[in-house]
């Protein structure tokens, strides 16, 4: 069984290859040297995925390209695959994710950019079109701009409901369609903004990370700016799931793409702490919904530990049993072939990990 | 007499290897790159966002003037002009 998975960083896209079912790798790249890759996706529907890639020139701007040879070769549309509608005075800075849609929809790509907007493709990600009316959004001027900017970095299409689609936001908070993108509605009941003066808005929370459940498509976790979450309700309230973990900070959150109830946190010590809590490399895991937590060390370094890791710097593969992965902003990713029980070294030495995605290929 | 526009090794591939482009555009600054857009419309996009404007970190030089020092794409471009991309000492 063959894995790939592909690692963005801050210089480039790399790619580790796995013919031995995840014991050994072979790690290439980099490819788009000098870009900062913030966004990888691998759309399984085809019968050779498609790997895409958002990747960001700080001299040259951003940008997507594609391949459909795992990596061998990348195409980039001679006009911009992705661009904001003149009117709008806005122009793309990133793109912070790339999120095949339902099967249903077989060349359904949606991208989240920054500025916060979301674009919908359905060439495969050779072009997309902004989603007007979510740009539109009376909201949308009170959105504020997290560290790392203004983006909508989460997009969670309904596995089987082509009308529903979640989207998440730093200091904007989640919203979701329920109509095909003709309306959006602010689903923040329960997140807390304690770095607001009204604690409960409507909007304006300090989401980090989003992840839908395997079983129940109604179900989501949420990492937060402090809190971690979960709604059993579409996104309409959430309730804390962070009793059990060391911290409620962090920026991942991954769900197991067939077991229900089983995710994945990272958590950091706090805000103005960004470390591991106790300075450990350490994943938890919940195999309850958030219930009860587990952390998970065997295989990962045992001496002090700082890195942190970044929100789309954790996934899963699509395997059985499943791979879980993760990358740092020192450089390393690690690889667990038994849904986190166990871990190893997939490469180390890389620049800063942003982004993660793996499948059987 | 055509503009010649001076392309960043860098860039290259996006104008098939050329490092210069005899671009027939001559006006402004703002000429001479929508030529660009229309002939090499993803070396253009490498210059300036969707809105038009030069990329932070990309130099333009007119006969070897800083635009942004001058008047910005409204920078007149004359027959027979050096147009010269050069990208900024930027990053880490």
């Amino acid at each position: 069984m063959g894995v790939l998975l592909a690692i963005g960083t801050e210089k480039g896209l790399y790619l580790a290859r796995s013919e031995d079912d995840r014991k050994s790798w072979e790690v290439s790249g980099p490819l788009f040297p000098m870009t900062g890759v913030y966004a990888v996706g691998i759309d399984r529907r085809p019968v050779t995925p498609r790997l895409l890639a958002g990747v960001t020139s700080s001299h040259f701007g951003p940008s997507v390209a594609t391949s459909d040879d795992l990596g061998g070769s990348w195409r980039e549309p001679e006009r911009a695959p992705l661009a904001f509608p003149e009117a709008t005075g806005a122009s793309l800075k990133r793109v912070w994710q790339l999120a095949p849609g339902p099967d249903s929809q077989p060349g359904r790509i949606y991208a989240g950019t920054e500025p916060s907007a979301l674009f919908v493709s359905d060439d495969g990600g050779e072009t997309f079109e902004m989603v007007r009316s979510l740009w539109d959004h009376p909201h949308r001027e009170k959105w504020g701009a997290g560290f790392g900017g203004q983006a909508i970095h989460t997009v969670l299409p309904h596995p089987a409901d082509t009308s529903s689609v979640l989207v998440a936001m730093s200091t904007g908070g989640v919203y979701r369609t329920a109509d095909a993108g003709a309306s959006w509605t602010a689903n923040n009941t329960g997140i807390k903004a304690y770095f607001l003066p009204d604690p409960w808005p409507e909007f304006g929370q300090c989401v980090h990370k989003v992840a839908r459940d395997a079983g129940d498509p109604d179900r989501f976790y949420a990492q937060n700016h402090h809190g971690v979450y979960r709604s059993d309700d579409a996104g309409a309230t959430w309730q804390s799931i962070a009793e059990g973990l060391p911290s409620d900070f962090g920026f991942a959150m991954v769900a197991h793409p067939r077991r229900p109830g089983v995710i994945y946190n990272f958590p950091l010590t706090a805000d103005a702490r960004r470390y591991p809590t106790g300075e450990r490399c350490q994943v938890f895991r919940s195999q309850d919904a958030g219930a009860t937590w587990e952390p998970l060390t065997d295989g990962l370094p045992s001496e002090p530990f700082y890195p942190a890791v970044l929100r789309d710097a954790m996934c899963a593969d699509d395997a059985e049993p499943t791979g879980v992965y993760f990358g740092t902003r020192s450089g390393e990713v690690y690889a667990s072939r038994d849904e986190g029980d166990s871990w190893a070294l997939v490469a180390g030495h890389l620049p800063d990990v942003l982004s993660v995605r793996a499948a059987v290929v | 007499m055509p503009v010649t526009l001076l392309v960043p090794g860098v860039l290259r591939g996006e104008a098939g290897g050329a490092p210069r482009l005899n671009i027939d555009a001559a006006g402004t600054l703002r000429d001479v790159l929508d030529e660009v857009g229309r002939q090499w419309p993803r070396l253009e996009r490498r210059i300036r966002d969707e809105q038009g404007a030069v990329r932070r970190f990309v130099n333009v030089y007119v006969d070897g003037e800083d635009c942004r020092l001058g008047a910005g794409l409204d920078t007149p471009v004359r027959d027979g002009s050096e147009v010269q991309v050069l990208p900024s000492v930027a990053g880490g």
